[in-house]
């Protein structure tokens, strides 16, 4: 009961957070110099011209009208059509989240494949040279930028040795599979260094604990020392450390989708932002934004369920 | 009380080697426990008593190892045991506490979950595992137990968790039990409360008791056989009556001097000059002599043994025979010096 209270009194507090948000993007967007019209029509178009495709796309209103519009449409999550496409946002939204959404899940789903057992490894024996040698392999994953390690994939496995696409999306589900896994292979590398060396911190912190001394002492099996002792007590971190990731990881669709050409929301987005697609910018920052606040109650929820010291209020 | 030895430690070395040295934290020490009875581990910080309490479980923390000796509990050497028949004499033969039961509890299970997975017989329901599990806490005088078992250690307080480490240590009812400074963390009135626990549980479920503590005052109330070490090795060992009776090693005398008494108030405490040997450079002779008012030529030279002075007195000491009548000497002008400064 206390638990939902929290969550309701959460939910109603993102309602400022994303007032605050409307008004950044919208007056944002605005700030950038460049005309929708202009960019639809081309340099040569009249002024008569102009003027109609400004009232046809409601360009004309005055700017605060145009805001309370965008504000209204942000509750009925109805952002009108795109100004540069003949279709309507949530419609775009429809097409490209799916991409987007498996991107991440697969990008997670690689970045903890590679970086548990490695993170675990590493931490359990940080003593011997196999743990320092992880350590440091890591080390160079979290400074290499993705886009450089996305082109040298791209070269290696897509161009050489052409056992992936170098690009798009496909049409069948096996052809997406296909499509997806060394842009997300690529988005993991950083996402996995990082959370092996949190994973391997804490596991050498927890070793460090009485209470794994005690479990010995008591005559458990190792098996049950691992799971309930250290991996429970190494995980309530790591975890948040995921979680976190997760919507960093929708940051950085823009740069993996544009460097593997995948049609998803950040390859759209920035294609929007270009044409000053007014609907699809908003809408999409808007759709970020809450997904972002979503994902952060998640995180502070699953950090109480995990860490019993953590109260929710 | 005494009975058949339960278990006997034989020249145990310990060492904690980093890379450029390898220091010998526990250097050659041997003793014995009866069924039965408290062992009281005596000495100052860094003298090694946790660090031989640790090893008779196998636990010493990395980077320690121990590279010597013989561990033999009801006559099988425990040093010679795989991880898998360690982990049947952990907890079912020898269970260990610690001295900070915040750290010594997993902070993300419940005691009752703690206490329960000890109890690993086939064919148990989780029913019974419950009921057995409020026994446990409420043997160690936790109230309401049946509501704690789904309670976590930060909801306890201090003397409350130390209760709940002492009922999960004791869940597989083992016949050794290593306390080390069970009651250091704690304040006086608790400390009180946990050595009478400590106390009846060893008459109720008959277990021998290995102590470590540096409090004398515990010592004299729970121990029935008394080690004093220091610098990794055992200067003095004998039943507890002798040892505050007779002590008959200067550094034993030395800790008993340094306890505060209300007769002699007012007066200034009593502390060993100095501070114990870096374990990294030993001194040449006796560990001790360096601090030692009683020190002579021979002390400084060579290292003395552990020889018997009376039945079952030992004492590491090269001036064993007269140290009787020096330090009943150093004891009566001590009493006088306290006399007059009581003025």
């Amino acid at each position: 009961m206390e638990e939902l209270t929290y969550i309701a009194k959460r939910i109603l507090q993102m309602i400022p957070v994303l007032l605050i948000i409307t008004f950044v993007i919208f007056f944002g967007m605005r700030l950038i110099p460049g005309d929708p019209a202009l960019l639809l029509l081309g340099n040569r178009a009249s002024d008569e011209a102009l003027a109609a495709m400004h009232k046809k796309l409601g360009l004309d209103q005055p700017l605060i009208t145009q805001y309370f519009l965008f504000l209204k449409q942000c509750i009925t999550f109805d952002f009108g059509d795109s100004l540069s496409m003949k279709t309507s946002v949530t419609g775009l939204f429809r097409q490209k989240a799916v991409i987007t959404v498996s991107l991440t899940l697969m990008t997670i789903f690689f970045a903890m494949l590679i970086s548990f057992p490695l993170g675990y490894i590493s931490g359990m024996m940080h003593d011997r040279k196999i743990g320092a040698f992880i350590d440091s392999l890591s080390l160079i994953f979290v400074s290499v930028p993705e886009f450089l390690i996305g082109l040298i994939m791209l070269i290696v496995f897509a161009l050489n040795l052409k056992l992936f696409p170098v690009g798009g999306w496909g049409t069948t589900v096996p052809e997406h599979i296909r499509s997806l896994i060394l842009p997300s292979f690529t988005g993991a590398l950083g996402t996995a260094a990082l959370v092996l060396r949190n994973i391997r911190g804490n596991v050498i912190d927890v070793l460090q604990k009485d209470y794994v001394d005690f479990a010995y002492s008591k005559g458990l099996s190792s098996w049950r020392i691992r799971s309930s002792y250290i991996f429970r007590n190494v995980m309530i971190s790591t975890v948040t450390l995921l979680t976190m990731r997760m919507t960093y990881m929708l940051a950085g669709s823009i740069v993996i989708e544009s460097v593997f050409a995948l049609p998803g929301l950040g390859q759209m987005m920035l294609n929007a932002i270009l044409a000053r697609d007014y609907p699809v910018v908003q809408g999409t920052v808007f759709l970020f934004a809450i997904i972002v606040l979503v994902m952060n109650l998640i995180t502070d929820v699953l950090y109480s369920i995990l860490d019993p010291r953590v109260k929710l209020n | 009380m005494a009975g058949s030895v339960l278990l006997e430690v034989k020249d145990l070395h310990t060492d904690f080697a980093s890379e450029d040295k390898n220091v010998h934290a526990v250097n050659g020490v041997s003793f014995s426990i009866m069924e039965g009875e408290i062992f009281g581990l005596i000495g100052e910080s860094g003298c090694g008593k946790s660090v031989t309490c640790r090893s008779l479980i196998r636990l010493v923390k990395k980077p320690g190892k121990i590279v010597g000796g013989q561990i033999l509990y009801q006559g099988k050497n425990i040093l010679e045991c795989s991880e898998k028949e360690m982990q049947k004499i952990r907890g079912k033969e020898i269970g260990i506490i610690f001295q900070e039961p915040m750290t010594t509890l997993n902070p993300v299970l419940t005691i009752g979950q703690q206490l329960m997975e000890s109890f690993k017989e086939p064919g148990m329901t989780r029913k019974e595992k419950k009921t057995r599990a409020a026994q446990m806490l409420r043997l160690v005088g936790i109230p309401s137990p049946e509501e704690r078992l789904d309670s976590y250690a930060h909801e306890f307080s201090g003397g409350m968790r130390q209760r709940a480490m002492i009922a999960i240590a004791l869940a597989s009812r083992p016949h050794l039990l290593l306390a080390d400074e069970p009651t250091t963390a704690l304040d006086v009135t608790v400390q009180d409360q946990i050595i009478r626990l400590l106390l009846r549980l060893r008459e109720e479920l008959k277990m021998s008791m290995v102590l470590v503590t540096h409090d004398l005052g515990v010592v004299s109330m729970m121990c029935d056989h008394i080690a004093v070490m220091y610098a990794g090795v055992i200067m003095e060992s004998a039943d507890a009556g002798t040892i505050f009776k007779r002590p008959a090693n200067p550094y034993t005398y030395g800790l008993m001097r340094s306890i505060p008494s209300l007769e002699k108030k007012g007066g200034e405490l009593y502390s060993i000059e100095g501070a114990p040997p870096d374990l990294d450079h030993m001194p040449e002779g006796c560990p001790f002599a360096p601090r030692c008012e009683f020190c002579e030529e021979i002390c400084r030279k060579s290292i003395p043994e552990l020889a018997e002075t009376e039945p079952g007195h030992f004492t590491r000491c090269h001036r064993a025979e007269c140290m009787g009548s020096l330090l009943a000497d150093s004891f009566l002008a001590d009493t006088v010096k306290g006399g007059t400064s009581d003025v």
